[in-house]
């Protein structure tokens, strides 16, 4: 196999890359690359798992002590990583669609928040907290803890909902708990409003690791339990009780699926992911406020497992490192390339960049930037979710024909079968079905779409 | 407990209910159209909404460099600025299809989803972009009329202005009209067969596409008159000031029961009138505890509520002609 | 798939080709650069003041960079957006803190992105000196690289009734505000202090809402209140006092600093000539500086100055003030002498008066002026007369804000 040693060079080039040019954006992309080339090109798993933990464990943190950006980035990547991860559960497994997945992150990031930091003095009176460091270790439970008894909160009321219904709701949730946590300075001051908790504490870290890198490890620790947890889910009873439940309510309860505890089960483990990395947050910003827990959070969590493909770990993960990384560093980088341009003096056509208006500033335009390339997501998307690890094509057995679906376009969570156009059993799924004729065989949950030659 | 200020009030807090009511009755219907023939939530509709608003200041504002602001009758300029807003949203819309959702039209559900909130982005800083260069300056107001600033003052506490007329007026002209074409006309029909299902309406002869084309255009122009409207009865606009008033017309068609257009209506009054009386009276009801600030929650938590006991909205299932 | 494997490289290609280049261009500028950084929201909705605090900052550097270009050094502006928005902001503040050359930083607009992004220069003693961050906590931790030019919440809040109380004569005040920690933060100071001046207090509200103020004019009306305080930024303040005004409201209307813009006349029109506001910078009337000031911005980017621009104009004069005494002798200075030099750095006669700071980065002495609005029409928002002067010096210990 020609590819191990290219990907073994690949590691090793671009890591040397960095370590000579410290500031460059693009060799820091480069070392990302060879990173995806790794994690997808087909090569023997014990290479490709071992070069991996070299380059994440060894190599990143090297690069990070030399440039914190860097590390920052990889950080951010890992939250949104463990974020996306924990919303895959509930969109892209079970196909519930979730508006305000970000609730669960700020109730997570809001118990540590006001624990770890003297504000609960004004909650309880006296003096006894903050609380000591190492708590955070148990606060990482208890953040897990909360956030999953808020997503059974949520469920609970919601289950009888469907599609874009249940999506109106957990988006109104969303909202609900970030006015909340920007009211509930009176009467009793749980949040201090928009004014913020901090300083929040941040825990002793073992051998005294410095905390840019000791957020990173844990980071990816986090990130690597919610990869196992996922898989383990993905192949046990209950991720086949959530696939059915996408698949079809009706057949699932029909084939004994508890439909209140699947759910239910759903939204709890698909919270909890958030809240352990809510945790987390609080004790990396040292500060937080309602800001940080807006709707278009949520939604940038979604884009992240969309544009990955859904139900698809590895998307998941793709998702969340491309978006991160397109906003924080390609964006920017581009934008800062053009600043210094402009100061250069460069001209392009005879006209020189120094003149141009402040209105073309370029760093005003980088959301539009990414905005621009969110709005087409089609070629990325389900190409890069239908690879695994390896670049195996999982294939699924299609219900109708059941013939391995060979999977055309569509995300990995909405394969469809070519030899049978459609795997949808024709039926209403309209909830009861009481009173709404089958207007089309694919409507409620976020199994499919409608067939192409509909579209003709 | 002041309670002759709770009922002093009450006439007033209806009334600014009602026209935001008519206002996210207006956005809502685009949502609720484009969902019904196409099944996906349009999130870059809060964006033709306000881009309406701004190509009705540029009329106004154009109006007025010229001298004709004060020169033309103002119901004529109304209408102008109207008309105006609703074209240039109903195109923004078609293209917005033609560019962003057709291509998209056989992929997963989700996926167009994603491209709208895309577009929605890209719009707002597209329009901020074209007027900082145009105007320099992004946060626009709009040019007051004299006479749609006249007060009737009915008792201390209640007015009603001309502006507040011409806006509930407007709207219900606008949802009239549209009820007319959905229902009494043959593009209507076939709208409602392309909703009903597209492969059968296709076999019977009708353009898919270009239906589809027409309910945005037609989404766009109801929302491109609630844009003009939200100005007028405001007065200041800026590229970002569309997402929440979209957010919440949104609500407000799921509220009604999603692609159903008197659903949508309906939906539209009941948030408003819901927001408007939290807002002002909550304060007043709790001892300045809790205060305007709470109006949302109280009306997403009404709205999980009616979802519960009603799972299809309010008008989900009584009424069944879609569109 | 293989059409879309091609896409997808070609994608990366061109996305590494752009890359390449900044790269490239990095890399070949070494010594001799010397960087200031501004951090403010660029874009989304709070884009206006953002962009403001740039062009300030902006301004002050291409006018001052003289002494330090004579030096032989190079002298530069990056500017980074922060999309008001904690975690971008932490990120660039990595990024900023990886660059060498950055020397000092001008931001943020929110205490939000403030503070998490401070600590991160604190790690290596960059300098940071915000135009806009109010929030008492941004210096009551103590830091030695962080300081301010504007006012504290609880300095300005105090300003204000002690304005409404003495010189308004008012009997009843109904406050609203903007639920930012700004907004909210100089509220609350006002209504503590005027409560404890016997002012009563129709009303406390907070919105998040940007166009439509029926609903909490309403009630407000029917109070009659004397004077309504609008704690928050002229953009949602100006439609609050027009949309009172068309509705029959009475009451004198007053605000903060984030009033000081004459896009406040340019909403409101008639309705808010003759209110009152506190701010930091004098009006270009009847300070010669700030009408230089007003008149320099106009005629550079067509526009009347934001708040907070005046505030990161003194805050990039300081930054340069700073390096410029760190760099004596041609050398470049390193960013823990900047912090020091930028502490200790006097700056009479800046826009917002004179700044000198005291040991946590705070004004020793904020000057405080309470302007009445003089004429509807934007172009004489500069004609702004000065109604009384207060000087008020930080307090020198954290003061909890009143529950």
């Amino acid at each position: 196999m020609i590819r191990s040693p290219i990907a073994v060079a690949l590691v090793g080039l671009s890591a040397l890359a960095v370590a000579t040019f410290p500031r460059s954006v693009l060799v820091f992309l480069f070392f990302q690359g060879s990173l995806l080339y790794v994690f997808k090109a087909r090569m023997p798993e014990p290479l490709r798992w071992g070069l991996l933990a070299v380059s994440l464990l060894v190599l990143m943190p090297t690069i990070g002590y030399f440039n914190s950006y860097y590390l920052e980035v990889a950080t951010q990547v890992g939250i949104f990583v463990a974020l996306a991860l924990g919303l895959n559960i509930v969109v892209g497994l079970a196909g519930l669609l979730d508006l305000g997945y970000v609730a669960f992150f700020a109730v997570g990031a809001y118990s540590w928040a006001i624990f770890g930091s003297p504000h609960a003095n004004i909650i309880f009176g006296g003096e006894s907290f903050p609380l000591a460091g190492w708590w955070f270790y148990v606060f990482l439970f208890v953040g897990l803890g909360t956030a999953a008894i808020t997503g059974i909160l949520l469920g609970l009321p919601v289950l009888r909902l469907h599609g874009d219904y249940l999506a109106i709701v957990t988006l109104g949730f969303g909202e609900v708990i970030r006015v909340l946590a920007n009211n509930l300075d009176k009467p009793i001051n749980l949040t201090n409003g928009p004014k913020g908790i901090t300083p929040i504490l941040r825990p002793p870290t073992p051998f005294g690791i410095p905390y840019g890198e000791f957020f990173y490890f844990l980071a990816l620790l986090i990130v690597v339990a919610v990869i196992v947890v996922n898989r383990r889910l993905e192949d046990s009873h209950i991720g086949r009780a959530w696939e059915a439940i996408r698949e079809d309510e009706l057949a699932a309860r029909a084939m004994g699926v508890s439909l209140v505890r699947m759910k239910l089960m759903a939204f709890a483990c698909g919270a909890s992911f958030a809240g352990v990395m809510g945790v987390l947050f609080s004790a990396k910003q040292v500060f937080i406020n309602p800001e940080s827990f807006t709707f278009l959070e949520s939604i940038g969590v979604l884009a992240m497992v969309i544009l990955g493909g859904m139900g698809s770990i590895p998307g998941a993960i793709v998702g969340a490192t491309v978006v991160t990384v397109l906003n924080l560093q390609v964006l920017k980088g581009f934008s800062l390339w053009l600043n210094e341009l402009k100061n250069a003096g460069v001209t392009i056509l005879g006209f020189s960049l120094a003149d141009l208006p402040t209105q073309f500033e370029p760093a005003k335009y980088e959301r539009m930037g990414a905005a621009a390339s969110a709005s087409w997501p089609i070629e990325v998307g389900p190409s890069l979710a239908r690879t695994t690890p390896g670049g195996r094509v999982e294939p699924r057995p299609c219900r109708p024909c059941s013939k391995p679906a060979a999977s055309r376009r569509g995300s990995a969570g909405s394969r469809r079968c070519t030899t049978c156009t459609s795997r949808s059993t024709g039926g209403s799924r309209r909830s009861s079905g009481r009173t709404a004729p089958a207007r089309r065989p694919c409507s409620t949950s976020s199994r499919g779409s409608t067939p192409r030659t509909r579209a003709a | 407990m002041d309670v002759e200020l709770l009922i002093g009030i009450f006439p007033q807090v209806l009334l600014d209910g009602i026209i935001l009511g008519f206002m996210y009755a207006l956005i809502a219907l685009g949502y609720t159209m484009v969902y019904g023939v196409l099944e996906f939530i349009n999130f870059a509709h809060s964006e033709i909404f306000i881009f309406g608003a701004f190509v009705g200041v540029e009329v106004l504002l154009g109006l007025k460099s010229i001298g004709l602001l004060d020169g033309l009758p103002w119901p004529l300029v109304l209408v102008l600025v109207l008309v105006a807003g609703m074209a240039a949203s109903g195109l923004l819309a078609v293209t917005v299809e033609r560019v962003a959702y057709r291509p998209l039209r056989g992929a997963p559900r989700l996926i167009p989803l994603i491209s709208a909130i895309g577009i929605s982005f890209f719009l707002q800083d597209l329009i901020r972009l074209v007027e900082s260069l145009w105007r320099n300056a992004f946060n626009l107001v709009y040019p007051t009329m004299d006479v749609l600033n006249l007060r009737f003052e009915l008792s201390e506490t209640i007015d009603v202005s001309v502006k507040s007329l011409v806006v509930i007026g407007g709207a219900l002209l606008m949802l009239w009209a549209l009820h007319l074409i959905v229902n009494r006309t043959k593009v209507g029909t076939a709208i409602r067969a392309v909703a009903e299902d597209q492969a059968a309406a296709s076999l019977m002869g009708i353009d898919v596409n270009r239906i589809i084309s027409l309910t945005f255009l037609i989404g766009g122009a109801m929302g491109g008159a609630a844009g003009v409207l939200f100005g007028v009865q405001y007065g200041l606009i800026n590229p970002y000031s569309g997402f929440i008033p979209g957010l919440k017309a949104f609500t407000a068609a799921v509220l009604g029961g999603i692609g159903n257009i008197p659903g949508a209506m309906v939906g539209g009054l009941v948030l408003g009138l819901l927001e408007a009386f939290a807002a002002a009276y909550l304060s007043l009801l709790t001892g300045g505890a809790f205060g305007a600030e709470y109006k949302d929650i109280l009306a997403f938590s009404i709205l999980i509520l009616i979802l519960i006991f009603r799972p299809k909205g309010l008008l989900g299932e009584v009424v069944r002609e879609r569109a | 798939m293989i059409r879309h494997r091609g896409y997808l490289v070609l994608a990366l290609v061109a996305i590494l080709a752009v890359a390449l280049l900044p790269a490239a261009n990095l890399d070949a500028q070494g010594k001799g650069t010397i960087k200031i950084a501004t951090q403010s929201p660029l874009s989304g909705g709070q884009a206006a003041l953002g962009e403001g605090i740039k062009l300030g900052a902006q301004l002050a550097v291409e006018k001052f960079k003289g002494t330090l270009e004579k030096q032989g050094f190079k002298v530069e502006l990056v500017p980074f957006d922060d999309q008001a928005k904690p975690d971008v902001g932490v990120a660039n503040a990595k990024n900023i803190i990886a660059d060498k050359d950055i020397l000092t930083v001008i931001g943020h607009l929110n205490s939000g992105v403030a503070i998490p992004s401070s600590e991160v220069y604190k790690e290596v003693s960059l300098a940071m000196i915000s135009p806009a961050n109010t929030n008492p906590v941004v210096t009551d931790r103590g830091y030695p690289n962080v300081n301010r030019v504007c006012g504290r919440d609880d300095v300005q809040g105090v300003v204000g009734s002690e304005f409404a109380h003495a010189t308004m004569k008012a009997k009843s005040v109904y406050i609203v505000h903007d639920k930012t920690p700004y907004g909210q933060g100089v509220a609350e100071f006002f209504k503590a202090d005027a409560e404890k001046k016997g002012i009563k207090i129709l009303g406390f509200e907070g919105t998040e809402e940007k166009s439509n103020f029926d609903p909490i004019v309403t009630p407000m009306k029917a109070k009659n209140p004397d004077v309504i305080y609008f704690g928050g930024i002229y953009d949602q303040a100006a439609p609050f006092f027009k949309q009172s005004r068309e509705k029959g409201v009475k009451g004198k209307f007053f605000g903060p600093d984030g009033m000081d813009s004459s896009d406040l006349t340019k909403i409101a029109g008639k309705a808010v000539v003759g209110m009152y506001y506190t701010s930091a910078a004098g009006p270009a009337s009847e300070l010669p500086r700030a009408k230089a000031f007003v008149e320099e911005f106009k005629k550079k980017f067509g526009k009347n100055p934001e708040p907070y621009a005046a505030e990161a104009y003194d805050a990039a004069t300081i930054a340069l003030k700073g390096i410029e005494a760190a760099a004596k002798g041609g050398k470049m200075p390193s960013r823990e002498d900047v912090a020091t030099a930028v502490r200790k750095t006097k700056l009479p006669n800046g826009i917002t008066g004179d700044i000198e700071f005291d040991g946590k980065g705070d004004r020793k002495k904020a000057l405080y002026f309470v302007l009445q609005v003089a004429s509807d029409d934007p172009g004489k928002w500069g004609n702004n007369k000065i109604v009384k002067q207060l000087a008020i010096a930080a307090p020198a210990a954290p003061v909890a804000p009143k529950k």
